[in-house]
């Protein structure tokens, strides 16, 4: 069934500029906005950046701050009142923001998919782990349904779920949550995707069987070949997982760079403060290091940097103006006027 | 699943026995009986008479004594002689039966058809023009009283239109050759009341679909099947639809339970021969046999119905299972 693919999906050959570099997405200025009764708030705002073939990028920031929306834009599973209102999102050379929604729908599950927080509530709960395996497969690929029965039990077990036939006929309710997302990430692999978004896949599981789906989705991952947008407010999670790492808040790029890179030397007070909060093994402080403040309603972002408010190093100029993303040194990104490196 | 519906099954006919004790007792209970009928409609009666005519029909044994006689004729399939009709309550009732069933089935069944995709259709477009439009009518349906709705339709299509008969459910003399023939004359009758039962319905059936589809299409699992890029039918209905036919089993299966008891109102101003009028005039006529035969089909319909839609719940949802 693993296919490669000199051409994408629906037949058309890859734009040159796909072809030559090894970028599977390229995201460029992503702006979604949601058109409440308050007035439009821009959750993501103008999010440029670019995945590399096998690579995973994780995408960090606190409740909010537009992480799950820049991917659910990307699958253009926005729901009114939201709206993308700006950008491109080039998956393969294809911009996934001008396909119509029929072009979207073969795209969905099946050059791209995606995995969610929740097991307990993402699958549905009337039908077996097999009618949904099947009905994807079913969707995309043209196979008899004893030829995707097949597949999705074959799935089942590369996830690691013993007795895959006898689970297959399983209601999800008869699974344990950890095995729920194992089901579930067959679900999302079961069409080859090239590009996989995982959507805080880990954090609704206790944590011995946290570490069993990172290193399923790792495994997976190099096995299948595939790229992946990796996202999480658990920065433990980050640093095991992400090749690079993108940091965001208020719905704007923070900063971006090797993932080790980060949490050597961050750059923005954001991405700094963060990972001075983390708590240590080893390290018995009476309390916790916390960022100042609390997140700004959504009406209440100042114009320029949306960090403003809690950095002790903010200016007039930060408050005034938003600072442009500037690439400090190769690879390393970041939106700020007073980075941090430079005192 | 077997054991589960034979233990129901037997809880069920227990409760049916209680049930009818119940309903005989709260009838003995009523002022009148018979025998004061026929005193009343006989100026020269006597005393020894009353008695005679008490001990005959068994009204002077106590309750539970004429509760287990009447019982026991009904086990053997005689149901008893309307007092005020003169005639076997099995033929009395029967085609009243028949007529309030093809009702009260017609009008339910119109009812579930135009509420079901109309209400899904709302939750979709909850907050639109056609929702809020949809709604009204739906409101409009739910307060409507049903004497007034059926008054309308006979003015409307009856009397300015001519269209269809204004009450009746057959023609009278009309001998049919067949029964394609016969038919579409009882179906000329059918309409109007139809129409007007089905449209009381609707409303509280359309608010039920539009909420459980409403809550169903919040699910995270519609996003899941949205991400495996089915298109909208298949999330809508397998997805969506599947989910939120769970609450409505209820609702539908209860209604259900009514096809037998017939609609008073609506059958009187159309002056249709079903039994709600027939089990009115029993109730207040102390025509114990008639009134009796009818609460025990009411109540059986309503267990009946309950026992099905506790077994429907078990195949529309995978996480109840019956031991």
């Amino acid at each position: 069934m693993i296919l490669p693919r000199p051409f994408d999906t629906h037949g058309h050959p890859f734009s040159e500029e796909a072809v030559l570099s090894d970028v599977v997405l390229k995201v460029k200025d992503l702006e979604t906005t949601f058109f409440s009764k308050a007035g439009p708030f821009r959750a993501v705002n103008k999010i440029s950046y670019e995945i590399r073939k096998g690579e995973t990028l994780g995408i960090v920031g606190e409740s909010g701050c537009g992480k799950s929306v820049t991917s659910f834009s990307l699958m253009r599973l926005i729901e009114k009142p939201g709206q993308i209102t700006g950008g491109s999102a080039v998956l393969n050379g294809r911009d996934l923001l001008k396909l119509s929604e029929p072009e979207m729908q073969k795209v969905r599950g099946d050059e791209m998919a995606m995995i969610f927080q929740e097991p307990m509530t993402a699958l549905n709960p009337v039908l077996t782990i097999g009618q949904q395996i099947d009905e994807q497969i079913l969707m995309h690929k043209n196979v008899t349904p004893a030829e995707a029965k097949e597949r999705s039990i074959e799935m089942l077990s590369l996830v690691g779920i013993p007795s895959p036939a006898e689970r297959y006929t399983n209601y999800p309710h008869q699974l344990s949550g950890g095995m729920r997302q194992r089901a579930m990430i067959a679900m999302a692999l079961s069409c080859n995707p090239t590009f996989l978004i995982a959507d805080e896949p880990t954090t609704a599981l206790d944590v011995t069987i946290q570490a069993q789906i990172l290193e399923l989705i790792q495994t997976l991952q190099e096995k299948l070949n595939m790229t992946v947008q990796f996202i999480t407010h658990d920065l433990g999670v980050i640093s095991e997982i992400a090749d690079r790492t993108l940091v965001m808040y208020g719905g704007q790029f923070c900063e971006m760079g090797n993932t080790q890179e980060i949490f050597k030397n961050p750059l923005h007070p954001y991405t700094h403060a963060l990972i001075g909060s983390r708590p240590r093994f080893g390290n018995r402080v009476q309390r916790l290091t916390t960022i100042e403040g609390s997140v700004p309603a959504p009406h209440e972002y100042p114009a320029g940097c949306p960090f403003t408010n809690r950095c002790s190093r903010a200016t007039e100029q930060c408050r005034m103006q938003k600072p442009p993303v500037q690439e400090l040194s190769p690879g390393h990104q970041v939106a700020c006027f007073h980075p941090m490196g430079a005192r | 699943m077997t054991t589960y519906i034979v233990r129901r099954m037997l809880q069920t006919f227990v409760v049916i026995i209680l049930l009818s004790y119940v309903c005989f007792y709260l009838m003995t209970l009523m002022p009148g009986d018979p025998v004061e009928l026929m005193i009343q409609s006989n100026p020269k009666i006597t005393s020894a008479d009353i008695e005679r005519l008490r001990t005959l029909y068994g009204l002077d044994q106590p309750a539970y004594k004429r509760y287990a006689n009447w019982v026991s004729s009904i086990v053997q399939g005689d149901l008893g002689y309307s007092r005020t009709y003169r005639v076997p309550v099995s033929e009395l009732i029967g085609p009243k039966l028949v007529n309030t069933f093809v009702l009260s089935m017609s009008s339910l069944l119109l009812a579930i058809l135009i509420a079901v995709p109309l209400g899904v259709l709302c939750a979709l477009r909850a907050g639109s023009k056609l929702d809020y439009t949809v709604n009204f009518f739906a409101f409009a349906g739910i307060s409507m009283p049903s004497f007034w709705l059926a008054i309308v339709l006979i003015i409307i299509f009856s009397v300015t239109l001519g269209w269809l008969p204004a009450g009746g459910t057959s023609t009278i003399g009309f001998e049919p050759t067949g029964i394609l023939d016969g038919g579409l004359d009882r179906l000329k009758y059918l309409i109007l009341p139809t129409l007007s039962l089905a449209y009381l319905s609707i409303g509280s059936f359309l608010r039920f679909v539009r909420a459980s589809m409403m809550d169903a299409m919040r699910n995270d699992y519609i996003r899941t099947a949205k991400a495996k890029g089915l298109p909208r039918l298949a999330v809508v209905w397998k997805h969506g639809f599947r989910n939120a036919l769970i609450p409505l089993i209820t609702i539908i299966a209860l209604s259900f339970s009514g096809v037998f008891s017939g609609a008073i109102i609506t059958e009187t101003v159309f002056a249709y021969q079903g039994v709600g009028k027939l089990v009115f005039d029993s109730i207040t006529g102390n025509d114990f046999n008639v009134a009796m035969v009818s609460f025990v089909i009411s109540v059986s319909m309503v267990l009946l119905m309950n026992l099905i839609a506790d077994i429907l719940y078990g195949v529309a949802d995978p996480r109840i299972s019956y031991k």
